[in-house]
C-alpha cells in the first residue's frame, strides 16, 4: 500500500546568504516557517517542487519537508527542521535572533 | 617551517581568480548549482544547515603568527567573530556569505593559506603528529615525509581514479598522536640498528565500518618507502571493490582478501616498481623538503622562573601538570592551549583569542603554532622560563583551562548545529558533560579520560576511539545517543564496544555520569585510569549500571 501523503512545506537555502528559506503560496521565498505554503496534496507538491527547483539563481538544495498546521501557520515536525527554523544551539546566531 | 614557493603563490593566485569568476557566474545565473557545486567543494566551500561554511586547510597543523592573525581577521570581517578548529587539523568558518568568499580566499593567500580541498577518489592530504619536530619521544620529524608523500601523490597519473578516497597519516614517535591506525595507511617512523625506516599499517578507518589498521610491513627502509607505498596503493587500485562505495576502502580489501594475501601481492608489485626508483631522486627530494622544516635555534637559559612559579602557584602548577608535554630540547616545553573551557564549544576560538595566541607565539614560541586533531592549539617550542608569563596572558584571554586529556577535553564534531549530514547534535552534549563534571568538581579526581562525540555515522568526532564514545542518531524522529566504551586512538588502538540501547538527549549526560561513577567505585586506586580499569573489568559492570532494569528482568 502506498504511504499516505503527509503535509509538506518547500524549503531550501538562499543562494547568496546560505540561510534557510521557505516557499510561500504567493511564490515568495520567506525566512519564516509559519509563512510557508502548507501543501496537503501530493500532485500539487510535485508541481510546486518542480517550480521551486527552477529558481536556480535564488535558492539551493530545494526539498519537501514534513510540517503540520499550527496556530500561526505551518510548524515543522522533525527536530532537524525545528533547528533549521532557529539556528545553532551553542550560540544566539541565525534566525533565533535575526527574525 | 614549510613555506610556499613562487610556483605555489602563482598557482594560488590563479586558482582564486578562477573561483572569483565562477562565483560571479553562479550569482548571475550562468552556472547552475549542479555545475557550481564541485567547483565550490574543491575550494573548501560547503553548504551547511544554516549557512555556507568555508574550510581552510592548515597543512600539518602548522601555522606562524602572521597566519593566525589572518585567521582572526577573517573571523572578524566575514564571520561572526570566531572560527572552529576541527579534528581534521583545519579551521572552519560557519557564516560566510557567497559574495565574500573570493575576498576571504585572497586574504588567506596573502599569508600562504588556502581552502583548496583534496576531493574525489584520490590520495588525500597526509596528516602528521601535532607535536612533530618538538616531542621528546620523536625518532624523526614526520612532516617532511608527509610533504614528500603529498607531492608524490598529487597528480600521480595512476592514482586519480581509485575505488575510493585514500588517507595516510604519519607519526615520528612511538606514542601515536596521529591516530595512524585509523587511516588507510598509517606510517610510523622507527629506528632499527641506527637506520631510519617505516612501519606500515594498512586498512584502518572509522566511519560506517570501523577497523584498526594491521601491520603490513614491520620495517621499510627510507629508500624503499615510495615504491612500497606505490605498490600497496596499486594493488588495491586493481583488486579493490568498485561495485559498492561502502565496500571500496582498502580496509574492506584487507578484511575480505586477507592481510597475508595482500602482503604477497604487494611484495610482487614492489619488486617490479623498485627499479623505477633506482636513481634515488625521491631521497634527494626528501632532503630538500627537510630544509623547509628546520627547527628553530633553541636557547639555553636557566629555568628558575618556572620552578619558582611551579612551587608557589597552585593554579599554574595544575595547568603545567595537564597542559605541558616533554620537549626534545633542554629547558623547553610543548604548551597546549585548551579550546575546551567547560561549557564552551569545543574547538572554537574568538578573533581576539586567535590574536592573543599569535602574539604569544611570536613573543615566547619561536613564531610557531600547531592545531591538533583534538581541537586544541599548541605552542610547540616554549622555553620554560617564559611559561609563567605565558600562563598569565592565557588566563586574561580565557585560554588557561587546565584540562588536556581530562574529561572536559572533549572532541565533538559540529553535529546538527551546523552539519547538513548530521543525525543529531553533538556540541551541546559536549557542553553539558563538561559543565556537569565541572560542577561536581570531579575532573581531576577522575584523571585521564577521552570522550569523543560524532553527530552521525561518518565519525568525524572519532567516537569509535574515545574511551567513552558517543554517536548521535535519529531514532524515529528523536535524537538518540549510542555509547561505546574502551576505544583507544593511540599506538594500542582499539575500537570501542557498544554498551547497548542508546539514550535520549536528556539522558545522555546522566548516562556518562553513571559510567564515571561506576569507574570511580571499582578502580583499584587513584592511579588506575579509566581505560586501565575498563580493560581489567570489561564492559559488564558498566552495562549493569547503565541498564539496571535489564538485570532485574533477567533475574
Ligand atoms: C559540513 C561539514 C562536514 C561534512 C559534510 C563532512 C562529511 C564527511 C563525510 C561524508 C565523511 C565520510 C567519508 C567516508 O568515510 O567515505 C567524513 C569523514 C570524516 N570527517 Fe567530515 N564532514 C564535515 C565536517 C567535519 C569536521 C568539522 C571534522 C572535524 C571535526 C571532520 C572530520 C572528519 C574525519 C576525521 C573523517 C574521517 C572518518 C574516517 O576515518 O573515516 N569532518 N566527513
Ligand atoms: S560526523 Fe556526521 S554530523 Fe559530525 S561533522 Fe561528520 S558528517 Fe557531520
Amino acid at each position: 500500500m502506498p504511504r499516505r501523503f503527509t503535509p509538506k512545506v518547500i524549503t531550501a537555502n538562499h543562494l547568496l546568504e546560505g540561510d534557510v528559506v521557505y516557499l510561500t503560496a504567493d511564490d515568495r521565498w520567506t525566512r519564516r516557517h509559519e509563512e510557508a505554503e502548507l501543501i496537503t496534496d501530493e500532485a500539487h507538491a510535485q508541481i510546486r517542487l518542480l517550480d521551486a527547483e527552477q529558481q536556480v539563481d535564488t535558492v539551493v538544495g530545494v526539498y519537501l519537508a514534513d510540517a503540520v498546521a499550527g496556530e500561526t501557520g505551518p510548524e515543522p515536525t522533525h527536530f532537524r527542521e525545528v533547528f533549521r527554523t532557529r539556528g545553532p544551539s551553542n550560540y544566539a546566531h541565525g534566525k533565533q535572533v535575526e527574525l | 617551517m614549510y613555506r610556499y614557493n613562487e610556483f605555489d603563490r602563482d598557482f594560488l593566485a590563479e586558482r582564486n581568480l578562477q573561483f572569483r569568476a565562477q562565483v560571479e557566474r553562479r550569482i548571475d545565473g550562468s552556472l547552475t548549482e549542479d555545475e557550481f557545486k564541485p567547483l565550490r567543494l574543491m575550494n573548501g566551500l560547503y553548504l551547511q544547515l544554516h549557512a555556507y561554511m568555508l574550510r581552510v586547510a592548515i597543512p600539518y597543523g602548522t601555522l606562524n603568527s602572521a597566519q593566525m592573525r589572518q585567521l582572526a581577521l577573517l573571523a572578524e570581517k566575514w564571520d561572526k567573530g570566531y572560527g572552529h578548529f576541527t579534528t581534521r587539523q583545519n579551521i572552519q568558518y560557519n557564516w560566510p556569505r557567497l559574495r565574500d568568499v573570493p575576498d576571504m580566499l585572497d586574504a588567506l593567500a596573502e599569508v600562504g593559506l588556502h581552502a583548496i580541498q583534496t576531493s574525489g577518489n584520490t590520495i588525500r592530504n597526509v596528516t602528521a603528529d601535532h607535536f612533530a619536530g618538538a616531542a621528546a619521544d620523536e625518532v624523526a620529524d614526520p612532516r617532511p615525509v608527509a610533504e614528500l608523500l603529498r607531492q608524490w601523490s598529487t597528480d600521480h597519473p595512476e592514482f586519480q581514479f581509485m575505488p575510493r578516497k585514500f588517507k595516510i597519516a604519519i607519526t615520528g614517535a612511538p606514542n601515536d598522536r596521529a591516530v595512524t591506525a585509523a587511516h588507510d595507511i598509517g606510517l610510523r617512523i622507527v629506528e632499527q640498528d641506527g637506520e631510519i625506516g617505516y612501519q606500515v599499517l594498512v586498512g584502518g578507518g572509522l566511519g560506517r565500518t570501523p577497523m584498526i589498521g594491521k601491520v603490513l610491513a614491520e620495517f621499510i627502509p627510507a629508500a624503499d618507502l615510495l615504491p612500497y607505498l606505490e605498490a600497496t596503493v596499486a594493488v588495491w587500485n586493481v583488486i579493490g571493490r568498485r561495485d559498492n562505495k561502502y565496500k571500496a576502502r582498502i580496509k574492506i580489501l584487507v578484511h575480505e582478501f586477507g592481510l597475508e594475501n595482500l602482503r604477497e601481492e604487494v611484495e610482487t608489485e614492489f619488486a617490479l616498481r623498485k627499479p623505477l626508483y633506482a636513481g634515488g631522486k625521491d631521497v634527494a627530494l626528501l632532503e630538500e623538503i627537510k630544509a623547509h622544516f628546520v627547527a628553530p635555534t633553541f636557547e639555553t637559559a636557566p629555568v628558575d622562573a618556572f620552578d619558582t612559579a611551579y612551587a608557589a602557584d597552585p593554579i599554574f602548577r595544575s595547568w603545567a601538570d595537564t597542559n605541558l608535554a616533554e620537549h626534545r630540547a633542554d629547558g623547553y616545553a610543548i604548551a597546549t592551549i585548551s579550546l575546551k573551557k567547560q561549557g564552551d564549544t569545543p574547538g572554537d576560538a574568538t578573533a581576539d583569542q586567535m590574536r592573543v595566541m599569535a602574539d604569544l607565539a611570536s613573543q615566547y614560541g619561536h613564531d610557531e603554532l600547531r592545531i591538533s586533531h583534538e581541537q586544541n592549539v599548541i605552542l610547540p617550542h616554549v622555553h620554560k622560563r617564559h611559561l609563567p608569563a605565558l600562563h598569565a596572558a592565557l588566563q586574561k584571554a580565557g585560554l588557561a583551562t587546565a584540562n588536556i586529556g581530562l574529561i572536559s577535553d572533549i572532541i565533538a564534531c559540529p553535529g546538527m548545529d551546523y552539519c547538513a549530514l548530521a543525525t543529531a547534535r553533538s556540541i551541546p552534549v559536549a557542553q553539558e558533560i563538561a559543565t556537569r563534571f565541572e560542577e561536581l568538581k570531579l575532573e581531576h579526581e577522575v584523571g585521564p579520560l577521552k570522550i569523543k562525540i560524532s553527530g552521525c555515522i561518518n565519525a568525524c568526532g572519532h567516537h569509535h576511539v574515545g574511551h567513552i564514545g558517543i554517536l548521535g542518531l535519529d531514532r524515529a524522529g528523536v535524537e538518540n545517543y549510542q555509547i561505546t566504551l574502551g576505544g583507544d586512538g593511540t599506538e594500542d588502538a582499539v575500537i570501542g564496544t557498544r554498551t547497548g540501547p542508546g539514550f535520549a538527549y536528556d539522558e545522555i549526560v546522566g548516562a556518562v555520569e553513571t559510567i564515571v561513577t561506576t569507574y570511580l567505585g571499582l578502580r583499584q586506586d587513584a592511579g588506575e585510569t579509566f581505560l586501565q580499569a575498563y580493560r581489567r573489568v570489561g564492559i559488564e559492570p558498566f552495562k549493569s549500571a547503565l541498564y539496571p532494569e535489564a538485570k532485574t528482568r533477567a533475574a
